[in-house]
């Protein structure tokens, strides 16, 4: 056991550019995710916010570098190993990923029936508790073509919750959605969160809302990254690009609703 | 940046050997996934109705009108040297040893790989494929190995279909239209087709199920790194051209070499 849910140690990760050329999207970066808390991994878009998730859950190789979840490498790991390490997270992706032809009952269900040996009456009931916190109760037999976006987000954190995750990584849990919405969908992590306990991951560019959420910031930004406490010691940096990065998103730190 | 030629070969070189492991370590996961339980019974029969049932009527319709044109060919060619009463041991060993598993492959490739490839590539771009990994569900187990075993179940039948079908139609086309004796045309297909035909037939029928589901499946599978396939829908539409495209000529290559080797 560790005391940290995530450790970064080193990590580098590139990709290919069309040219031959290598553009490096991670440059020997090292932070730490506590545990039982909520990091918000903020940063402009191509910063690699969504393949810093992908590399915690072992769905891209690091070029080198460690990572560790809970004080056990994912690098390296695979086949039943991963799927052993996976079974801690819970995932919260983009669009939702939710499966087209299952309707959002069986949606929920899958992870119950694939990973659990439970009976149908007990995964039934389950997924009746989860749907009814979500407030998805009457939905159960529709397919995500018929869901509004916050829906399918709802749907895709009830399926994430079903195996009580210890890390719960969410990657733009709140695009294409609208700022009530937005606010609807944070307010129900922040709920969910105090109910189950999990270690939250948000990877966003909803700034400053986002913030509010935050127990800790990890700024991307040129491969390096910069992790701070509070909002208030990120406005307060002296770091040239965090600095370019706060005047960015958030303006003059006065007007910031987190901040101000 | 310009590139010289020795580079971008250099590079290509990699891509393709990178592309075969990528391949190789594809099919070996996908038949360990048949094995891994709980099996899928539900998803396999879903897939046999999808490949077998579904691909009845495209079978039925391109074996009735091959075995006709190859019962009037045949007869416009045998006529000459006065021997119509091959017309059946051509007809039936044309279909069986030939014409029956390479055209049931390339009919499937087009009406079911295609459909599978894009559904592959579709819940990759969607992020599906990321989300049962995540849940800790082997992709392999949950979709793709139910595709392969239903494929190498369901095409071996479909060819036979073809081969009973294209036969009817030959006899259609040289007994009721040629006028063809009846009795020659089915004492020359019993008294020429031999086991060892059958089995060729049979074998080829295996290996073209296999190359079709594992090229159809796979491309959508590795969708985001297929070069030049690009990302989106884009990407979706073109490695699914390229997945049936490459599952026709591997089949008609493999003819060959099965062809070679077996006969």
């Amino acid at each position: 056991m560790s005391e940290f849910a995530i450790e970064f140690k080193d990590v580098v990760k590139s990709f290919a550019k069309q040219d031959g050329g290598q553009q490096i999207i991670l440059d020997r970066v090292s932070f730490t995710i506590p545990k039982g808390k909520t990091t918000v991994i903020a940063g402009g878009s191509g910063q690699g916010k969504s393949v810093t998730l992908k590399l915690i859950l072992g769905l891209m190789a690091v070029d080198s570098g460690q990572i560790f979840v809970d004080g056990i490498s994912v690098v390296g790991a695979r086949g039943r190993e991963l799927e052993q390490l996976r079974t801690q997270f819970g995932v919260l992706f983009q669009g939702a990923a939710l499966f087209d032809s299952l309707t959002v009952f069986e949606n929920v269900a899958l992870p119950l029936r694939e990973r659990t040996r439970k009976s149908e009456q007990e995964i039934h009931d389950q997924v009746a508790v989860i749907l009814s916190q979500l407030e998805l109760t009457g939905h159960e037999e529709k397919f995500p073509a018929q869901l509004s976006g916050g829906m399918r987000k709802r749907v895709g954190l009830a399926r994430a919750l079903q195996l009580n995750p210890q890390i719960m990584l969410f990657d733009e849990p709140t695009t294409g959605l609208d700022p009530v919405m937005t606010q609807d969908i944070y307010a129900l992590f922040v709920k969910i969160q105090q109910e189950v306990g999990y270690t939250a991951v948000i990877v966003s560019h909803d700034i400053p809302r986002v913030f509010d959420l935050a127990d800790q910031i990890v700024v991307l930004n040129n491969g390096k990254t910069a992790v701070f406490e509070s909002v208030k010691a990120l406005q307060e940096s002296r770091l040239p690009h965090i600095v370019e990065f706060v005047e960015k998103t958030m303006g003059n730190p006065c007007q910031s609703r987190v901040g101000g | 940046m310009l590139r010289n030629p020795v580079e971008k070969l250099g590079d290509a070189g990699l891509y393709v050997l990178q592309d075969m492991g990528r391949m190789g370590l594809y099919l070996l996961l996908a038949f360990k996934g048949v094995f891994r339980r709980p099996f899928r019974m539900a998803e396999f029969m879903r897939q046999m109705h999808f490949i077998g049932v579904g691909s009845m009527m495209v079978i039925f319709c391109t074996a009735a009108s091959t075995g006709m044109v190859l019962g009037l060919q045949g007869y416009y060619s045998l006529h000459k040297f006065g021997a119509e009463g091959m017309l059946g041991s051509a007809v039936s060993l044309t279909l069986i040893m030939e014409l029956g598993p390479v055209l049931t492959a390339i009919m499937v490739a087009g009406r079911a790989g295609s459909a599978m490839c894009a559904e592959l590539g579709i819940m990759r771009i969607s992020e599906q494929i990321d989300a049962l990994e995540c849940m800790a569900i082997d992709p392999f187990r949950y979709l793709i190995s139910p595709k392969f075993l239903a494929a190498l179940v369901s095409v071996p039948l479909l060819t036979a279909l073809f081969d009973v079908v294209g036969i009817a139609g030959g006899y259609l086309a040289g007994v009721h239209l040629m006028g063809v004796n009846p009795g020659s045309y089915l004492e020359g297909m019993r008294s020429s087709v031999t086991n060892h035909d059958i089995r060729l037939g049979v074998i080829k029928s295996f290996v073209f199920a296999l190359l079709v589901v594992w090229i159809c499946t796979g491309r959508g599978y590795f969708v985001y790194q297929i070069r030049g396939a690009g990302f989106g829908a884009q990407s979706v539409s073109r490695v699914t051209t390229q997945a049936v495209v490459y599952s026709s000529i591997a089949v008609l290559i493999f003819d060959y070499l099965l062809t070679a080797v077996l006969l």
